[in-house]
């Protein structure tokens, strides 16, 4: 197995009102080819920042990475400028955005947004992109994609946007595809039609995932590894199994506990974690969870827990009050 | 129908259509059958969980029993009032009775509003108190919710994503309403803080002896929630039976459909899945059978086109939409 996507130390910083402020503070975490990697967390943790790092696609001029490296098949793509970047971002790494409605060209036709792809990237002409395009539609379920080809997205339904989504962000036969909540917008029995369409186009192309989600449920039906986002960090990183079986840091404990599941008993009191998380300004240097349950050790608030590897795989930010043994 | 006192809402054969106008004249070409004959009853203390994917009608069912809108059949009774085609004014006084929380608390608050101001508005518009013991009524509502104490001089803005669904909680308190209609109340929170809010709901309940509807995507929530829960399909309900009946033995070919769709957060669950085909059909054009054996393209189809399709009791407490090719 080699390593596809490895990022390392990733700081990602926003010049706001109140001064800088950094959504991704320090990360580290990496995808193996053909693997499918999980990022969970609650919103305003840093998952979607992590993501639009990795293609360049920060709001600018606020967004910048502000150090670490993330490299991508050999390199690093903070160093990668201008014509190389734009190959990678749609040709090599596909994406898969949360709204397919916000994503896609209300103006233009679906199969225009599908050749554009494939005349950029792959140098087709306009007629075999066409043709290309029709497969596409066909290969992610779209019903009669000849005449769907000519739809405009306002014209299809949530899961067929998704679908359509999909079908541009693997027309390039990506190596990595980024999913930012794939199917958030998206009822039960459709969200479980995009992630078997997400699986077997996997299978089939043999390209790495990494889900965006904050669904746990999808996390351990899709992932083989999960990454556990915090206030900006990772607070633990395992094998999906071993995760689930064995969480080793409180946030995550607390995460798995609060989830209702169908064989609790019905009305009794959920477990929760207390608090809330801190606002991005507000954010301690320390350990953060720490500071969302109100602990008052000034020692372990000022300074920021060791991230370690505890047993193969499995990561932890080692804080000795959230560490559990 | 019976006048037990225990039934605290009675609904038959409710229905809400929204007419399609066109034409040069804005005649009335359609209607979207948003909610099309729906009979149910939610009993004092009780929670009735209500699912099904999103434009099947349940959020219209919502509004319409709390009397946002004006039904365009059947017959809702509250309390032994009928309240379906009461005038506003009329309503008014038994709207204290009956409350709604909405699914996005973002919107649902007037941004410009204190929450004190929030809060206390359902008592102004009812007539209730002095300004003095409206302002001790906000100051208890949003103890008993869990805001902290200077919460009635801020603003939405300044609440983070469950805060402001306590708000609107609070609001929905103020009057001590009998029956609540809870909208996708927690669909918008994070997993965390949706426990928080659950358990807050649960404890009212249980303080107050209220009657929840409470409508939610997420069965493994509404399982939690829920005595009683219906699954509604294209405006109609299709099941109803009590929480763990439904679970553990779902008559319905789209109730076991939409069970296994659920993401388990086990990774070592593996289970057989039911992956359906296609999106749910338009109201406006529903299919002249049983709706979701044209969804499924089901072979059996055929033979419930034109039929009426019964709701029965198939066991205690266990409500069906019969149909050729739903069950078996």
């Amino acid at each position: 197995m080699s390593t596809l996507l490895d990022i390392k130390g990733l700081v990602t910083s926003f010049d706001t009102d109140s001064g800088w402020v950094r959504a991704v503070d320090g990360i580290s975490f990496s995808v193996e080819k053909g693997k499918t990697v999980g990022l969970v967390g609650e919103s305003g943790c840093g998952k979607t920042v992590t993501a639009m790092s990795i293609i360049d696609l920060l709001p600018k001029p606020s967004g910048h990475v502000l150090e670490g490296e993330i490299n991508f098949k050999g390199r690093d793509l903070c160093k990668v400028t201008g014509a190389e970047k734009r190959k990678i971002r749609g040709g090599e790494i596909g994406v898969i955005f949360q709204e397919p409605m916000a994503a896609l060209n209300p103006v233009h036709r679906i199969g225009k947004q599908l050749v554009e792809i494939l005349k950029l990237h792959e140098k087709m002409s306009s007629r075999a992109a066409l043709q290309k395009a029709v497969q596409l539609l066909d290969a992610v379920g779209i019903p009669a994609p000849e005449e769907r080809i000519s739809s405009y997205p306002h014209e299809l339904s949530g899961g067929m946007r998704q679908r359509v989504m999909i079908a541009i962000a693997l027309a390039c036969e990506p190596d990595l595809l980024i999913a930012d909540e794939p199917t958030t917008a998206l009822d039960v029995t459709v969200q479980a039609q995009i992630l078997e369409l997400i699986q077997s186009m996997q299978a089939k192309l043999g390209m790495a995932v990494l889900m965006i989600t904050h669904d746990l449920g999808v996390i351990a039906q899709n992932c083989d590894e999960v990454v556990v986002m915090y206030a900006g960090r990772v607070v633990e990183r395992a094998p999906v199994r071993e995760l689930f079986a064995h969480p080793r840091h409180a946030y995550t404990k607390g995460l798995l506990n609060s989830i209702p599941r169908i064989e609790s008993e019905r009305k009794s009191e959920l477990n929760t974690i207390p608090g809330q998380v801190a606002s991005i300004q507000d954010f301690v240097s320390g350990c953060r969870f720490c500071q969302r349950i109100d602990r008052k050790n000034s020692v372990l608030l000022r300074q920021r827990p060791d991230y370690r590897e505890i047993a193969l795989g499995h990561w932890v930010e080692t804080c000795p009050e959230c560490f559990l043994a | 129908m019976n006048n037990d006192s225990s039934k605290l809402l009675e609904v038959e054969n409710l229905r809400q259509h929204f007419p399609i106008r066109g034409g040069v004249m804005m005649k009335q070409i359609g209607a979207v059958k948003a909610v099309d004959g729906v009979s149910f009853d939610i009993e004092t203390g009780e929670t009735l969980g209500l699912v099904g994917e999103s434009g099947c009608g349940k959020s219209t069912l919502g509004k319409a029993l709390v009397r946002l809108l004006n039904p365009t059949g059947g017959r809702i009774r509250f309390k032994g009032h009928d309240i379906t085609h009461m005038r506003q004014g009329r309503i008014r006084p038994l709207r204290q009775d009956f409350q709604m929380v909405f699914q996005d608390p973002a919107e649902s608050l007037d941004a410009r509003m204190a929450v004190g101001e929030l809060v206390a508005e359902p008592l102004i518009i009812q007539g209730i108190g002095n300004r003095v013991s409206r302002q001790k009524r906000v100051a208890e509502l949003l103890d008993r919710v869990g805001l902290p104490g200077n919460s009635a001089g801020k603003f939405p803005f300044e609440f983070s994503g469950g805060q402001r669904q306590r708000i609107g909680i609070a609001r929905a308190l103020a009057l001590n309403p009998d029956l609540l209609v809870l909208d996708e109340p927690v669909s918008a929170l994070d997993v965390s803080v949706q426990s928080q809010v659950m358990n807050l709901l649960l404890e009212l309940q249980r303080d107050f002896e209220m009657s929840y509807l409470f409508i939610a995507h997420d069965l493994a929530v509404v399982k939690h929630m829920s005595d009683r829960i219906a699954v509604m399909y294209l405006g109609k309900i299709v099941e109803l039976a009590p929480a763990e009946e439904i679970y553990r033995n779902p008559r319905h070919a789209y109730t076991k459909a939409l069970l296994s769709a659920i993401p388990v957060p086990d990774p070592t669950a593996k289970r057989a899945r039911v992956i359906l085909e296609g999106d749910v059909p338009s109201p406006i054009h529903p299919p002249a059978g049983c709706a979701f054996g044209h969804r499924v393209g089901h072979e059996r189809y055929e033979e419930s086109v034109g039929q009426e399709l019964p709701f029965e009791e198939v066991a205690p407490g266990h409500w069906v939409q019969k149909c050729p090719c739903c069950i078996d």
